[in-house]
């Protein structure tokens, strides 16, 4: 590949017009709430830049973050990720295999030392150092260390590789850990979901491309433009739930009338993702309005809050053991106390019944 | 483990042990106790007739109104705000509902047929906020009236405090103001669970005490004969 081009020049030659083009950028402006002037300037930005070199590395996880990008409906948004960069290394994408693959990461990661991308999804597993997971006969974790030095900024895409997701889950037997435990000194941006909405990826991407840096990020690394809302605050749903409007059941008049699924264990007000606004396949659907509570899935140890059947509010208050070995203390407890009480009141009847006994004061 | 993982967990545990050993040691402890023996002849056969107290303490006599009818308002005010929001809005009845589940293996609706009814939120937000409000005009009264203040200790400001604090919490996390929702979801149920923990130890206990104090008190006035 030929990096020398620009990205639109790139794109032209891949017949992608500059309307098309700017009809994207002004789209992706407005996602990341951007103001509309922002949209032009973006593809000025974008269009003249060399195309970056990106390295993507799958480590624990299922390819379903994979999956989730490239079946995504063309031409979208999302599949113009392939033309805005130069997709260097993927395992599942690239044609190449065996020691031409391997060949080919390093020759990526030599020559465009400092200024690739490292796009990761997956988690890393830390036990047996790191020997559950290995590309070529070499731990994910070796790998992610060396690729990390020559990384620019690392995008981690899908919540393993963002907080260590489904491997991640008690009793986690490959000790799994987010890359951002791992590498401490290069700029990480969280894009979590299992999997990720594909636009959101292709934001970030477009947003590094545009302004030469990493979105603004939340608290747990995710870029605040789509990840600053709860699926609840952005629900059609929610009005019912104001209203006191539940379904009971997935089969009955509620859920056909499209009434909240909180009851039904929706986790959408506790989970940060842009489910609601962007949906997925081309804008079609999400979760929620196809019948489904939300399992916040965009959130650290997702796996291990609880049933997804289980209402929010069902908090873990113990089992009918715990509360009762609670009952038992308090009641022997209780008796104790009413016991010593009664001893007392004996003492003073015995010492009141017998006051010859008694030397008399002063 | 973040703060919204503990407070639904470890922390509501903890909360509930205690607040269910602690409340039944207390009425264990009072109800074992030995009575006094009270040697003189009942002046009245039917002494159940003294539970009408129960009812009659419930609102003020006509001779203290006008000193005690702030206070008294002001106490059914905050009360039924209370009650309303703790038990008709759905994230609660969900809670009590598991809770009921877990414990009896029984669902409301099993036993009574109806699921327990809830309130829209709009209708609850306006309880708590009442709620608040009066919680806020009875301690300012208790703050500004002498002999309120000279009577009041730390367990009366503190049993306060953690009184209003799971409304106020509640509210905000309803209305997601102040910070983001999992850390006010995780606040408000935190204050819940400082309440439950407080709550044998302190004034508050009154909730499980009130109506069989009245009760016994009744009974023996009326055993010696005084107008209830
Ligand atoms: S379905 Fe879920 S996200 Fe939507 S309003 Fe109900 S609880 Fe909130």
């Amino acid at each position: 590949m030929n990096p020398a081009k620009t990205i639109g020049e790139r794109l032209a030659e891949a017949g992608v017009s500059r309307r098309a083009f700017l009809k994207f950028c002004t789209a992706l402006a407005s996602m990341m709430a951007l103001p509309p002037a922002a949209g032009p300037a973006m593809a000025q930005a974008i269009a003249t830049r060399e195309r970056p070199s990106v390295i993507w590395l799958p480590f624990q996880e299922c390819t379903g973050c994979t999956e989730s990008i490239t079946r995504s409906h063309t031409p979208t948004l999302e599949s113009l990720i392939f033309d805005l960069v130069s997709l260097d290394y993927q395992e599942t994408l690239m044609a190449a295999a065996g020691h031409q693959a391997e060949a080919v990461l390093a020759a990526a990661m030599k020559e465009n030392f400092g200024k690739y991308l490292l796009i990761v999804d997956g988690s890393v597993p830390l036990v047996e150092d790191g020997a559950y997971s290995c590309t070529a006969g070499r731990s994910n974790l070796a790998l992610l260390k060396e690729a990390a030095q020559g990384a620019a900024a690392i995008i981690c895409v899908g919540t393993c590789s963002s907080y260590g997701g489904i491997p991640r889950a008690a009793p986690n037997p490959t000790q799994a850990v987010p890359v951002s435990a791992v590498v401490k000194d290069r700029p990480i941006v969280n894009v979590p979901g299992c999997p990720p909405i594909p636009v959101v990826i292709t934001g970030v991407l477009a947003h590094y491309l545009t302004f030469g840096n990493l979105p603004e990020l939340d608290p747990l690394g995710r870029p605040k433009a789509f990840y600053g809302e709860t699926i609840h605050d952005r629900c059609y749903r929610r009005p019912f739930y104001d209203q006191g409007r539940f379904a009971k059941t997935f089969d009955d008049e509620g859920a056909r009338s499209g009434w909240c699924l909180y009851e039904l264990g929706c986790k959408g007000p506790v989970t940060y993702n842009a489910c609601a606004t962007l949906k997925w396949n081309a804008g079609t659907s999400f979760p929620i309005q196809s019948g489904h509570g939300c399992l916040g899935c965009s959130e650290p140890d997702f796996w291990d809050r609880g049933s997804f059947y289980r209402p929010l509010a069902a908090a873990d208050w113990g089992s009918a053991k715990t509360v009762g070995a609670a009952a038992a203390a308090g009641v022997a407890l209780g008796a104790a106390a009413a016991w010593a009480a009664r001893r007392r009141q004996d003492r003073f009847v015995k010492e009141a019944a017998a006051p010859a006994d008694r030397k008399p004061e002063g | 483990m973040d703060l919204l993982a503990f407070a639904r967990g470890p922390g509501m545990q903890w909360a509930t042990a205690i607040f269910v050993a602690g409340v039944l040691w207390r009425l264990v402890g009072v109800a074992l106790l030995r009575r006094k023996p009270d040697l003189s002849a009942p002046r009245v056969a039917a002494k159940w007739k003294g539970l009408r107290l129960i009812v009659l303490r419930s609102w003020p006599r006509k001779e203290f109104l006008g000193g005690t009818a702030f206070t008294e308002v002001m106490g059914y005010v905050f009360h039924i705000g209370f009650l309303v929001a703790l038990f008709f809005y759905l994230p609660h009845v969900l809670f009590f509902a598991d809770v009921a589940q877990g414990l009896l293996g029984v669902t409301f609706k099993g036993v009574f047929g109806v699921a327990w009814p809830t309130l829209p939120g709009g209708i609850i937000y306006f309880a708590s906020a009442v709620s608040v409000a009066a919680l806020i005009a009875v301690l300012v009264h208790r703050l500004v009236n002498p002999v309120k203040r000279l009577i009041s200790n730390f367990d009366d400001y503190f049993s306060w405090f953690v009184t209003i604090a799971p409304i106020a919490t509640g509210m905000a996390a309803y209305s997601h103001i102040g910070a983001p929702y999992q850390t006010l979801l995780a606040l408000h149920l935190l204050s819940v669970e400082l309440l439950m923990v407080w709550f044998p130890f302190g004034k508050l206990m009154h909730a499980f005490t009130i109506f069989a104090a009245r009760g016994s008190t009744g009974m023996l006035f009326e055993r010696k004969g005084a107008t209830l």
